[in-house]
């Protein structure tokens, strides 16, 4: 446990070190300037924007910073040469493993929170109040982080198994398709064929649905979360996470380091 | 008497290559030899010989083709026994956006150090290598020779009673050479065990108490260094003059080269007296005999020779 822990924080340490959180400064202005311009020109609409806006900023930062850095987290270690002092310590592979997950969570989680802090305050310059109904923008803000969780659990597998510019791509199909998950589930069979419908059928069983975990829709316009929702939304990531990580800790264990 | 500190059991490591991986690379071939505790082993060998190799087969950092080593009498892929064990990798590198003191300290957390400990530790350390002033710059700003003495740290940060070293000498100074071989010594009084990788052979005769020279993936001598050498036929040296040259019919003088009045003559050993015999009979003043030691380098020379004209015979029988 300690083990995690050390590798995870020397994975948060590298990431401040290499200034990743000045993206935040991005996040900054972009938000200053949203929260400005529909201040001027709109009239109710203003939470839709800055809400709609706001969460898929941080979205789509988060998976930027989860797919470059989590395909980097295992394979720099190998190309750079420093894996081999650190795996004739008393360090299991796994741990390593996990600790460097664990690591690029953290870091992504504190970037969110920043991030989330600059969306609330856009929000509060042009409502000039918070409501109850906001929470739902927070519960919107946990369903992204969850769904990096599994972004770089899946980056970790990748690139335990094949080159960094492959496993971005992956990456990037991975997402693309999970998103779409409920389409391939209901494509008729009389378009595609039978057996392409099935085939589709069960891909989407393995991908991550992370169409669940979109509901942008929903807080921009203040509706109420089920509680269902999270709670099963959390226990899929978990359980996602875990088995994509174990195939991980399976490949990365066998490997020979050249 | 505790046992050997490394047994290594047919050790063999294949590369697979080529197209779908049909060809082998074998880059160690059925290594069996043992440490014993307390020694200083040399492991020499010429460049792509398989030190690397056998040294993080130990390390586990890769895996056999077959057969299987003990360090402290644990298996290999028993995680536990890497925390009685320091390693230095070859060319070691680390994280460069830490500082020397920062990578000690996070090295050292894996060995559940209270930390207090783990900073004194530290502190300790990078003053025995010679760092205690670049200790708290990033690393990406040290020299080669900088990094080879952060990897000899974190080697002996905990104590270890076994030092794996992998080309310690290797990017350092004549006075950073010397360090490390102070550091080794003072292992070794210590009690502990070491086994170093190294192609300086002086470093060798001076530092082991036994050498191990491995040649393509094969051990082909293993012995104390003034032994090893032993095994080639010893030569000896005859040094002498002719006062009264005009009268000598000696066919030894045609083998003898000539040196200013004098002459050297090598002959093998058991040849010795019949030499010195011709030699009093042709009224030769002799200056001194002595013994020709072939140092570790000859011997080594010797062996990588032979593998080359090895490899070349095979080369061309192959095709
Ligand atoms: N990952 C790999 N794939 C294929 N061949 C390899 C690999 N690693 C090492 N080899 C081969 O194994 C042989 C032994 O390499 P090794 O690194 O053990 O040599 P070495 O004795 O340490 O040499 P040096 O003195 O240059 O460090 C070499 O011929 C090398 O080409
Ligand atoms: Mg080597």
């Amino acid at each position: 446990m300690t083990h995690i822990g050390a590798v995870g924080l020397n994975t948060f340490r590298e990431a401040v070190r290499d200034r990743v959180l000045y993206n935040l400064v991005f996040f900054a202005l972009l938000m200053m300037g949203a929260a400005v311009l529909v201040g001027q020109i709109s009239i109710g609409i203003e939470e839709i924007v800055i809400v709609s806006l706001g969460l898929s900023a941080i979205s789509f930062i988060g998976l930027l910073m989860a797919v470059f850095i989590g395909v980097g987290l295992v394979s720099k270690e190998m190309d750079k040469r420093t894996i081999y002092a650190l795996l004739s310590k008393p360090l299991r592979r796994w741990e390593f493993l996990l600790g460097k997950f664990v690591g690029l969570v953290f870091t992504l989680a504190v970037n969110t929170v920043a991030m989330s802090a600059g969306l609330f305050l856009a929000l509060l310059y042009v409502k000039h109040t918070l409501e109850r109904s906001d929470a739902a923008v927070l519960i919107a803000i946990y369903f992204i982080l969850l769904k990096l969780a599994i972004v770089v659990a899946l980056a970790l597998l990748f690139s335990c198994s094949t080159t960094s510019l492959l496993s971005i791509l992956y990456c990037a199909g991975f997402y693309v398709a999970g998103s779409f998950v409920q389409e391939m589930r209901t494509l008729r069979s009389d378009l595609a064929g039978p057996v392409a419908a099935a085939i589709m059928r069960w891909l989407s069983y393995l991908l991550p649905n992370f169409e669940n975990f979109n509901v942008t829709g929903l807080a921009a316009h203040g509706a109420k979360i089920p509680t269902a929702l999270i709670a099963q939304n959390t226990l899929y990531a978990a359980l996602y996470c875990a088995v994509v990580l174990a195939g991980a800790a399976a490949i990365f264990s066998r490997r020979n380091f050249k | 008497m505790p046992g050997p500190a490394i047994e290594i059991d047919n050790l063999t490591k294949e590369y697979p290559y080529g197209f779908l991986n049909l060809k082998k690379k074998t880059s160690l071939e059925g290594l069996t030899m043992q440490v014993e505790t307390g020694e200083v082993f040399g492991f020499l060998g010429p460049n792509g010989a398989g030190k690397s190799t056998t040294i993080k087969l130990l390390m586990n950092l890769i895996f056999p083709t077959s057969g299987h080593a003990r360090l402290l009498g644990k298996s290999t892929t028993n995680v536990e026994m890497h925390r009685d064990i320091g390693y230095l990798p070859e060319q070691p590198y680390f994280y460069d956006y830490l500082t020397a003191a920062e990578v000690l300290d996070y090295f050292a957390k894996f060995y559940d150090l209270a930390p207090a400990d783990r900073k004194a530790r530290v502190q300790n350390m990078l003053k025995k290598v010679g760092l205690e002033t670049a200790g708290k710059i990033q690393l990406r700003k040290y020299s080669k020779g900088m990094l080879q003495r952060v990897g000899l740290a974190q080697a002996i940060l905990h104590d270890p009673q076994l030092v794996i070293l992998d080309e310690p000498m290797s990017g350092l100074d004549p006075v950073g050479r010397r360090e490390v071989r102070d550091i080794i010594l003072e292992l070794k009084n210590a009690g502990k065990t070491i086994l170093f990788s190294t192609h300086i052979l002086p470093d060798a005769e001076m530092l082991c108490d036994r050498v191990g020279v491995i040649v393509g993936g094969k051990l082909q001598g293993i012995g104390a260094p003034g032994e090893i050498v032993g095994i080639k036929a010893h030569e000896m040296e005859i040094l002498f003059a002719l006062p009264n040259l005009g009268q000598n019919s000696s066919p030894l003088l045609a083998k003898a080269t000539r040196m200013g009045d004098r002459y050297r003559l090598q002959v093998p050993e058991q040849d010795l007296y019949a030499a010195l015999d011709q030699l009093r009979n042709g009224e030769a003043k002799i200056l001194s005999v002595a013994q020709v030691k072939p140092s570790l380098e000859e011997y080594f020379m010797h062996l990588v020779a032979a593998d080359r004209a090895q490899a070349a015979a095979v080369e061309v029988t192959g095709k």
